[in-house]
């Protein structure tokens, strides 16, 4: 295993994920008994042929869907019986998420995005728009933090929208095709501050990319067929 | 921008809906109060007439001059008696009656009055001016001469101004009463005006023992007006004296029953008809909102990824519709208040059921909280639903379809 891998208990363990979708004849079998474990500070590449399952198991991950079988460990605890208000303020405070499409919401500005999670979490406006600056700073983006997120450039948005997915120091980050939608440039910097991110501050990261140039800086890759790990 | 246009449009909708409900209310319930104290000031809480043994027996409601007389179609063996039998013992027992002011013992007939050039006829009350002073409003309805010249001459009587203008009369002026058994030489001392037409086209007072000679009746015969401490227990008091008496025993809520039930049906119609203001206004709330909610499924999606609960999500909706609905309240009880006033300041003149020349309202607390009641109601379900529906959007399915 790779040498940056550090950690005793992992941060997710996953145990014979399976989820499909539809009934009878339309029935798509989307992850076919998927187990794998992520440790602290360990950045882990998912890659794959389109269709093949990865944000299906991205979206179980962070506890926005419910699988057909299987079981998720957050921290060595099972998470898909726990109730919604559980799973809710895990997805707060110990799960990140960042998809291909910002996400931002446009009649607000980079800071106030960005200080979202924290304003759930029960932090004051001020100090959360303190810490959402000290982010988007991180991010090279401390010029545009009163800006409205949608005038800023997309490269920019993806910062934004990893500001905010990192702003709760969460356990777990989740990332779906994160440069997906973004130039070669932009896709290098915000995979940067990503990767970056994850080293400094520890936690596990879990990315979607179809770019094998970026899987490659990763600590590990899991290739993905048919809703199962495949060996390269 | 359109959606912030859509919502003020709400919002002026529900301000306005407030105040049109609180001012119709305040109107009808201001005319429907304003009645019941002329029928009271008038015709009293309660009257007491005929004596009857035969509960059971026919009774036929005559409605005369405003007021209502029973003639008992009285069966083999029932014993009815027209008028009150023994005024004087009954007269005791009822002022000794729990929650009773006062009682004025009344003796009614026809006459024709005359002047030298004119007659009209009249129905004559017999009274003893103090008596019935004390359960009625007549001392303020005498409009022109003076109720003391009345009290202090056996041979005055107060003539409905109705009656005064037809005959021409001024206080003072003197006329003929004609009836049946003999004429009488009177000077009007006074014109009275209760509002009621009916009663001031034909109504006039005289002296109760002057009219028991006039109309041969030395005894007995008599109704009573009697006055109340609370006049809303009426039908209550009424039903008790009837049993305790035996005497036919009706409370101005029975009396007036025709005339309150149309007060009533046009305070709910207006109601009914103002609430849908409020209706509407909810509507095109519901409208905004509904296409917020289509509009923000993307963002509330996020917002659930991101760790806010459903409850989060109905929040932020609610509490929009809770700012409008304070403000529309705010702003309409406001608007409520301040058109309330300027209608009592608009001259009209009403003669007929009441007399007045102003538009009468009620400032009314109750009509505010109806008003506010329903403006609740209304916004209430207005967000709600639309919130709820936020709530339950499922973000991986969204956040699915948009990539
Ligand atoms: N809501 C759905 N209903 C039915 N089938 C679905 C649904 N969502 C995904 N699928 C199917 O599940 C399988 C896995 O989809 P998924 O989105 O996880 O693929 P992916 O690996 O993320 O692909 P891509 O690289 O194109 O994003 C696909 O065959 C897809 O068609
Ligand atoms: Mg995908």
């Amino acid at each position: 295993m790779n040498s940056k891998v550090n950690g005793a208990t992992p941060v997710l363990r996953v145990e014979n994920l399976s989820h499909s979708f539809g009934e009878g004849q339309a029935r798509v079998e989307a992850l076919r008994g998927v187990s794998f474990e992520a440790r602290a500070g360990e950045v882990t590449a998912i890659v794959g042929p389109s269709g093949c399952g990865k944000s299906t198991m991205l979206y179980l991950l962070g506890l926005l869907d419910q699988p057909d079988s299987g079981e998720i460990y957050l921290r060595g605890k099972p998470m898909t019986q726990a109730d919604d208000s559980t799973r809710t303020a895990l997805r707060n405070k110990s799960i990140g998420f960042v998809f291909q499409f910002h996400f931002l919401i446009k009649e607000f500005t980079a800071r106030e995005n960005v200080a979202m999670p924290l304003r759930k979490a029960g932090v004051l406006s001020d100090e959360a728009l303190f810490q959402a600056e000290k982010f988007l700073k991180q991010l090279g983006l401390s010029d545009k933090a009163k800006r409205f997120a949608n005038k800023l450039s997309g490269g920019e948005q993806q910062r934004v929208a990893i500001a905010r997915a990192l702003v709760n120091s969460p356990d777990l980050i989740l990332a779906d095709e994160p440069t997906g939608n973004l130039d070669a440039a932009n896709s290098d910097r915000v995979f940067d501050v990503l990767l970056k991110f994850a080293r400094d501050n520890g936690p596990a990261v879990i990315l979607v990319t179809h770019n094998p140039e970026l899987a490659k800086r990763c600590d590990r890759r899991l290739p993905m067929l048919d809703g199962k790990f495949v060996e390269e | 921008m359109a959606r912030k246009r859509a919502m003020g449009m709400s919002l002026l909708g529900i301000i306005f809906g407030v105040a049109f409900f609180v001012v119709t209310q305040a109107q009808t319930s201001g005319f429907e109060t304003f009645f019941i104290r002329t029928i009271l000031g008038t015709n009293g809480a309660i009257r007491i007439s005929d004596r009857f043994q035969d509960v059971d027996g026919t009774v036929t409601k005559v409605s005369d001059d405003g007021q209502a007389r029973f003639v008992f179609h009285s069966r083999e063996g029932a014993r009815y008696v027209e008028g009150i039998e023994y005024p004087k013992e009954l007269r005791k027992a009822t002022a000794d009656f729990p929650g009773v002011t006062g009682v004025s013992e009344i003796l009614q007939g026809a006459g024709v009055l005359n002047t030298v050039s004119r007659s009209h006829s009249v129905r004559i009350h017999g009274i003893r001016t103090r008596e019935h002073i004390a359960v009625s409003d007549l001392e303020e309805q005498v409009i022109r001469g003076s109720i003391k010249n009345f009290r202090d001459d056996r041979q005055a009587i107060l003539v409905g101004n109705r009656i005064a203008e037809r005959l021409r009369l001024e206080p003072g002026d003197r006329v003929i009463l004609a009836g049946s058994h003999e004429s009488l030489h009177l000077r009007v001392a006074g014109i009275f005006e209760t509002g009621v037409s009916q009663i001031d086209k034909s109504r006039i007072y005289l002296d109760l023992s002057t009219a028991r000679s006039f109309l041969r009746k030395p005894h007995g015969g008599s109704i009573f007006q009697v006055g109340i401490r609370h006049p809303e227990d009426a039908p209550a008091v009424a039903a008790q004296m009837q049993e305790t008496f035996a005497h036919r025993v009706v409370s101005w809520q029975e009396r007036e029953k025709v005339w309150l039930d149309v007060f009533k049906a046009l305070r709910v119609s207006s109601a009914i008809t103002v609430s849908t203001i409020i209706l509407l206004s909810g509507l095109g709330m519901f409208n905004v909102f509904a296409i917020m909610v289509i509009e923000k499924t993307r963002d509330v999606a996020i917002l659930r990824s991101m760790g806010f609960s459903p409850g989060d999500i109905s929040r932020i909706f609610l509490w929009q519709g809770a700012l409008v609905l304070v403000l529309g309240i705010v702003f309409g009880c406001l608007l409520a208040a301040i058109a309330t006033y300027g209608i009592s300041r608009i001259p009209l003149r009403i003669r007929g059921i009441f007399s007045t020349d102003n538009f009468v309202v009620n400032w009314d607390f109750s009509h505010y909280l109806w008003a506010i009641s329903i403006a609740i109601v209304v916004v209430a379900v207005a967000s709600w639903i639309p919130a709820r529906r936020a709530a339950r959007i499922e973000p991986a399915k969204i956040i699915r379809e948009t990539l």
